[in-house]
């Protein structure tokens, strides 16, 4: 059983999200709390400025949710560079207690899953959960100086840059009802700029391991969402999921996908840490809120490689964690 | 427990490849062509120019092509031009000699935030340092072919 029930029903009470120039002016702009447009937000690195749009979010997110920070417990917090220092550093701004978890582009899910435990069993009041990813220091730790001159393949898909928070506890708002961790799963792609590819087995597992657990069907839920599988991926993962006998073609979506608008030329769409929880803390948060949605699932996907793995040769696994959400 | 060599999942792996997008690329060709033509159009110009306005001639006027046309890849590198004609040209930027400033010019950039020494100093030849050091060991290689070729007839 790999399907945890939060009986007690934690609520995402307050989100706040954050969005670079690109974010701001793609498909889900008009929704973030927070747009910029220097993708430096006024720092002198890029980490600086990764760190600063996630520490906004999570503080945002603790004001939206009315709350003083002495009243949050605990920040679990996560991003894609070296040693997480986005998260860490960002969490230094903080005086509640801190989780740093890193599970790639999937880290949003796996710190709601915990948060939403730690919560449901009794532990903690209030959790807060955010991740944030940035495109030009993403770049510079995986692939290429931004000034390189090279070109992108058709596959390829482009580092959100932004950050999302949420505020877990009792009280108003979307109730976290289960989550389903997910396996690692590598089936060998190799190809660095093919991660939707590399992620869809993955995320296909969990979902299929949500559906038989909790005795669902995709057509309980108004939306599934997957993270970061891009436009591609997306398709890999409808067919991997149809020939397990599930037909998701009708409600699923992919946050990566819908990120940007086409005229931006991303390829197949947005990834990163912060791409699933920037539009779900913005876009899907507020749809939840009006209800508009009723049930979602979010599957968060991530690719955990690092640039010495890929160098070595080894291929991608890939991992997905799985959120239903009510409102 | 799995072992690694169990993760292959040729199905799989064919599958996504039937799937994935191709590069187009009979496009790629044509403006690696037409702009890495043009860029040596450049530099035959700039050589037309030393050699009949300044009278050089030989390794002389060589080092003078090369030397203009580095500083005009790193120039325009330092503008953030040359990513725009790299993303449109591909390789027709990447192999002339501009392409081989861009190499160098944009770690240099790039690694500035960690300072002089282990920034831009450590960092510059990061994609660059393959090509020197090939370029050097295949020099080396030609030379003794060369040598030994002239002693043998």
């Amino acid at each position: 059983m790999r399907t945890v029930f939060f009986k007690n029903k934690p609520a995402i009470i307050a989100t706040s999200s954050v969005g670079g120039p690109k974010e701001s002016s793609g498909n889900i702009g008009e929704y973030l709390e927070v747009k910029s447009d220097d993708d430096t937000f006024g720092e002198k690195t890029f980490e600086k400025a990764e760190k600063k749009i996630l520490y906004t979010a999570i503080g945002n997110s603790i004001n939206n949710a009315k709350k003083s920070v002495s009243e949050i417990d605990a920040i679990i917090a996560g991003d894609l560079l070296d040693q997480i220092i986005s998260a860490t550093f960002s969490a230094r701004n903080f005086d509640s207690g801190y989780l740093g978890v890193y599970n790639a582009c999937a880290t949003f899910t796996e710190a709601i899953t915990l948060g939403a435990t730690l919560i449901n069993g009794g532990h903690l009041n209030y959790v807060v959960c955010g991740t944030s990813s940035h495109f030009s220091s993403a770049e510079r730790q995986y692939r290429y100086p931004l000034e390189l001159g090279c070109t992108r393949p058709p596959q390829a898909q482009w580092t959100v840059t932004g950050a999302g928070a949420c505020v877990l506890g009792s009280g108003k708002g979307p109730k976290v009802l289960s989550a389903t961790i997910g396996r690692v799963i590598d089936f060998g792609v190799v190809d660095v700029n093919n991660m939707g590819a590399a992620m869809a087995p993955a995320a296909a597992d969990t979902l299929y391991t949500h559906f038989k657990e909790t005795g669902t069907s995709p057509e309980d839920y108004d939306v599934i969402a997957s993270g970061d599988l891009g436009a591609l991926g997306s398709e890999i993962l409808k067919d991997l999921i149809w020939q397990k006998g599930y037909d998701i073609s009708r409600n699923h979506t992919d946050c990566g996908k819908m990120v940007y608008t086409m005229n931006e030329k991303e390829y197949q769409g947005g990834s990163g840490a912060g791409c699933s929880s920037m539009v779900f803390c913005s876009y899907f948060y507020k749809k939840l809120c009006e209800k508009k949605i009723k049930k979602m699932l979010l599957m968060s996907t991530g690719a955990l490689l690092s640039s010495l793995s890929s160098q070595q040769g080894e291929s991608i696994p890939g991992i997905a964690h799985l959120i239903n959400i009510e409102c | 427990m799995k072992n690694d060599k169990d993760f292959i999942n040729e199905n799989y792996l064919n599958y996504v490849k039937s799937v994935s997008p191709k590069t187009n690329e009979p496009r790629s060709l044509i403006r690696a062509f037409f702009v890495g033509g043009l860029i040596c159009c450049i530099g035959q110009g700039i050589r037309y120019l030393f050699e009949y306005a300044a009278g050089l001639n030989g390794d002389e006027l060589a080092a003078y092509v090369s030397a203009v046309l580095i500083f005009l890849g790193a120039f325009l590198t330092g503008l953030g031009v040359y990513d725009r004609i790299g993303k449109f040209a591909g390789g027709g930027s990447i192999v002339p000699i501009t392409g081989f400033a861009n190499s160098v010019v944009s770690p240099a950039i790039e690694f500035k935030t960690e300072g002089y020494i282990y920034g831009v100093a450590a960092k510059m030849f990061v994609i660059a340092g393959p090509i020197i050091v090939f370029g050097v060991f295949g020099s080396v290689v030609v030379g003794l072919l060369h040598f030994g070729i002239i002693n043998i007839f």
